[in-house]
């Protein structure tokens, strides 16, 4: 697999996305309050917070699910405030979800060669015959998702439909899909929940392997702190909508606001 | 510039000219909206407590005015035939929640919804085997409603009210407000109430589903015979209903899937809006020869327009997508 | 014993990616074909009676193919894409009186090229009733396409010009050749309606199949099975929901089209009616939805089940009146399609690949 992005015009180390004054409302509800950050090329950066901080919402918005009522955000130096998914997601911004949102009626194949779709150009004449330009296209992009498959070890389940596999499997093969989209920014969104010890420890590899060997950006929110201490560069923390904290993982864990939205404060 | 005047001009100096037939036409619109109402009162209450979206209440209006007329036709006085009708449709409850509902907890909604398809076309054949499939008349007068018209001058002309509209009217009312006390005073009612926010969590409270269920299919078995004498009283008892029934379906999107009111102000605004179609707007735009019918479709495309302003109904909560 | 695929290694993602990847499929769909190819020549072998031959391919071969191809357009909408539809019976009739008025006006051109061009008016209407798709979901959905139903059933009995102002209100299928033996009209033999028919759903059911197992058909099942990541992974909702109404429009049209031209030889509106449009949508929950093959198996139970009840007392000398029997079928019908929603979801499709399964490891099957 190629390092995805390489061509583009960021260098690693630049801001590859910057969010300022983001404030985005659900009728009255404030669910993000002029947050700013950025994610730089190349890093691991976490998002993390209390439940209900704004985290998802946070992602939402960054991918275009959500459009906030103030603020920009600058992907690649190219700035927007509304956009539709698919925008970002051509772009180089991919994604995966809190509660495993894989096709479940498709195998674990097809779920991945979904991911593909941005990438294959043959159109409907084509399609339709299923021989020539078309079935080679298939093939070659069949050869670079089972390139993944192996880099995930998920050999075996290939043609299992995913609505039959143990979640753990489910969250490997999202993050496969997501991965097949050769994304320049990858946002995970509590990719460890609800794993065991050894399922952790091999998702940490895999996001690890994904930043060092294909130099992907990632985003991650997660709530095992261990985890995040560990794998991250950078941290921002999020405490109802507001940025309360940012910066790397040992200053974080110092900052009494950071430790007193956590462990609360007396009034 | 002809066809504006045709749309915002024509159809109103029209009602204008002849306000007695303008108000002739939206009380029959006012009629048939009652019915539309009551069919789809069916519809909420087993949606509101099972969240199956139930396709066979038009069936079950047919079934419960066929079973009531065939029984009096085999000999039986009319208020005992009722009453055995009753029985009837409590037994269908049951064999319901028995054979579909329970076997299919926790399926899809939408395969839930393909299984009322299923109990339509059973329905329909058991009925036509039992009964037969021809049209049969409502036995009005034996069960003392009104007939006959009122009179009313107004606007220099008259306008005739059927006496049996007037008293369903009366009826759909009463039964409406029934059904809201039963829903939030009573210990059942607020049970139903859970199991429509979440069957799970209803189970772990102590809730019977399974009873919850029998007795929301046998309320709407009652609000589907009442429709059915109704319905049956204006025209015939016969299959051709079930289609008609169909128009319940925009009416719940105009009011919502959850809502009692919204079930009736739905179809009043259906009813009303078809008639006025059909008499001014029709004409006055295709021209007499091709305007004719138009209430075949004008109710699914107001429904329509209508969703894709508002895509959760009148009475709905604005719908905010998570993931 | 005999089916299994030990032995039969694929050394290339083309071997692995084929439709049919075991050898003994490719056998069972050759064996297939070759019967439907040989099937009219049945009564020329002496093996049935000519009467016998006639009713196989007018009653049973010809309209079951055509409704096949009808369960195929909805599948496609509704098994593979998600969107369910109540509208078929509609869009069929756009294909019928498509093809109607086009021959009509160039009877010179081939019945053939029209039956085929007739379905792209029916795509294109498809499209237009498809449009609220892209803001309203599920039971809403449905109510859009009852809206088609209703106002192309409505345009088909107002609208004189649709039917050439035919006094009767109905079509009446010309004659038309095709290398000069008659295809469509009274004088048209079964044998060649047959093959007509035969040809062009076998050739609309590959392109079906290629579809399904690409991009376009993952696309598909993407928007079905998750919107919301789809649409965060590349796919345009929109467009993958139009394309879906346009294709699955364009069968039915077909459909529709060669249900009057090639089998009925004339129709009334009545045969586009809400009732035609559940009957196609049973055959795709039993058949299975989201599966081609379960199509075939859906249009064969729900068409030839009530002709098999037909036949059936009468062989047995069982005396049941006709209407009764309609009844009955009714009533079978719906009960089958409660125990096929309760018991396999997936329908006959998904019984038929238990049934490959078991047999796969028959006679051992630990």
């Amino acid at each position: 697999m190629r390092a995805p992005g390489s061509n583009a015009g960021v260098a690693a180390g630049d801001v590859l996305l910057a969010v300022e004054n983001v404030s985005l409302r659900f009728g009255g509800v404030k669910a993000i309050t002029d947050v700013s950050f950025d994610i730089r090329k190349g890093e691991i950066r976490a998002i993390i917070g209390p439940n209900g901080a704004g985290k998802t919402s946070m992602l939402n918005v960054i991918n275009g699910f959500y459009h906030p009522q103030e603020g920009r955000i600058t992907f690649k130096g190219r700035t927007r405030s509304r956009m539709r998914p698919y925008v970002a997601a051509s772009q180089g911004i991919a994604r995966t979800f809190q509660n495993v949102a894989l096709f479940k009626g498709m195998t674990t194949l097809d779920n991945i060669m979904a991911g593909r779709t941005l990438k294959m150009k043959r159109g409907f004449f084509w399609q339709m015959l299923r021989h020539g330009p078309a079935l080679a296209e298939e093939i070659e992009h069949r050869r670079q998702v089972e390139e993944i498959i192996d880099f995930l070890e998920i050999e075996h389940i290939r043609k299992v439909p995913v609505g039959r596999l143990p979640y753990g499997l489910q969250k490997r093969v999202e993050l496969g899909r997501a991965l097949a989209m050769e994304p320049e920014l990858l946002l995970l969104d509590e990719p460890m929940a609800g794993m065991n010890l050894e399922e952790k420890e091999d998702m940490c590899r895999f996001i690890l392997d994904v930043n060092n060997q294909f130099g992907t950006t990632i985003a991650l929110i997660e709530h095992d702190m261990g985890v995040v201490m560990d794998l991250s560069d950078r941290v921002v923390v999020l405490e109802y909508g507001r940025k309360i904290a940012d910066g790397v993982p040992d200053e974080v864990k110092r900052d009494q606001k950071v430790i007193d939205a956590y462990l609360g404060v007396a009034h | 510039m002809e066809l504006l005047y045709n749309i915002f001009v024509g159809p109103f100096a029209e009602m204008a000219r002849a306000p007695d037939l303008l108000v002739q036409t939206l009380w029959e619109g006012l009629v048939s909206g009652v019915l539309y109402a009551l069919i789809a009162l069916g519809f909420v209450l087993i949606f509101k407590a099972s969240g199956v979206f139930n396709f066979a209440q038009g069936i079950m209006v047919v079934f419960a005015g066929l079973t009531l007329v065939g029984l009096y036709e085999a000999g039986v006085p009319a208020f005992l035939a009722l009453l055995i009708t009753i029985g009837v449709m409590f037994a269908l409850a049951v064999c319901i929640e028995r054979a579909v509902l329970r076997p299919l907890v926790n399926q899809p909604d939408i395969i839930l919804f393909m299984a009322t398809f299923g109990l339509t076309y059973f329905l329909i054949g058991f009925g036509e085997l039992v009964f037969g499939g021809n049209p049969k008349v409502m036995i009005a007068d034996e069960l003392y409603l009104p007939k006959g018209a009122v009179d009313l001058p107004m606007f220099g002309g008259l306008v005739s009210l059927q006496k049996i509209d007037i008293a369903a009217a009366v009826i759909a009312s009463a039964m409406v407000a029934g059904l809201a006390v039963f829903f939030q005073k009573t210990r059942i009612g607020r049970a139903l109430r859970a199991v429509a926010d979440s069957h799970k969590a209803a189970l772990s409270v102590g809730i019977s589903l399974n009873q919850i269920w029998v007795i929301v299919w046998f309320t709407a078995g009652i609000v589907a015979l009442a429709t059915g004498i109704m319905w049956g009283a204006r025209s015939d008892v016969s299959f051709a209903l079930q289609i008609i029934a169909l128009k319940a379906l925009p009416v719940l999107i105009l009011g919502g899937f959850t809502s009692v009111p919204g079930a009736i102000v739905g179809g009043l605004i259906i009813g009303i809006g078809e008639k006025l179609g059909e008499f001014y707007f029709a004409p006055a735009i295709l021209g007499s020869a091709l305007g004719r019918g138009v209430e075949s479709w004008l109710a699914y495309f107001i429904a329509l327009a209508f969703l894709l302003f508002r895509p959760q109904g009148l009475f709905g909560e604005k719908i905010i997508e998570r993931i | 014993m005999f089916y299994r695929e030990a032995g039969q290694f694929k050394t290339t993602y083309a071997a692995d990616m084929a439709v049919f990847p075991i050898l003994q499929d490719k056998i069972g769909i050759a064996v297939i074909v070759a019967a439907a190819v040989l099937l009219p020549f049945l009564g020329a072998a002496g093996i049935v009676s000519p009467q016998t031959q006639n009713f196989l391919l007018q009653v049973v071969a010809i309209p079951f193919l055509i409704f096949s191809l009808a369960s195929i357009g909805l599948n496609l909408l509704t098994g593979y894409t998600g969107l369910l539809s109540l509208g078929t019976a509609g869009f069929m009739g756009v294909g019928a009186y498509a093809c109607y008025k086009l021959t009509t006006y160039f009877p010179g051109v081939n019945i053939i090229v029209w039956v085929l061009a007739s379905g792209f008016f029916a795509a294109g209407i498809g499209v237009v009733f498809g449009l609220p798709s892209l803001r309203i979901k599920g039971f809403y959905l449905a109510v859009a396409t009852l809206a088609a139903q209703f106002f192309l059933q409505w345009c088909f009995i107002r609208i004189p010009w649709l039917y050439n102002e035919n006094a009767s209100g109905a079509i009446e299928v010309p004659q038309r050749t095709l290398l000069g033996v008659p295809v469509t009209g009274p004088t048209a033999t079964a044998e060649t309606r047959y093959f007509v028919v035969l040809a062009i759903v076998a050739g609309l059911t590959w392109i079906a199949s290629n579809l399904v197992h690409g991009r376009i058909g993952r696309s598909w099942m993407a928007v079905r099975d998750m919107d919301i990541a789809a649409e965060l992974m590349g796919i345009k909702l929109f467009d993958t929901k139009l394309l879906a109404f346009a294709v699955s429009s364009f069968y039915c049209g077909v459909a529709g089209a060669l249900l009057v031209f090639l089998w009925y030889g004339g129709a009334e509106p009545e045969v586009f009616s809400i009732n035609q449009s559940f009957l196609i949508l049973f055959m795709v929950i039993i058949g299975g939805l989201g599966s081609l093959v379960g199509s075939y198996f859906g249009a064969a139970l729900i068409y030839i089940l009530p002709i098999v009840l037909r036949l059936l007392p009468e062989s047995l000398g069982i005396p049941i009146g006709g209407a009764t029997i309609e009844h009955l079928t009714f009533m079978i019908v719906g009960a089958l399609i409660i125990f096929f929603l309760i018991v396999e979801p997936h329908g006959l499709a998904r019984l038929w690949q238990i049934g490959k399964q078991k047999l796969r490891t028959w006679p051992f099957p630990y």
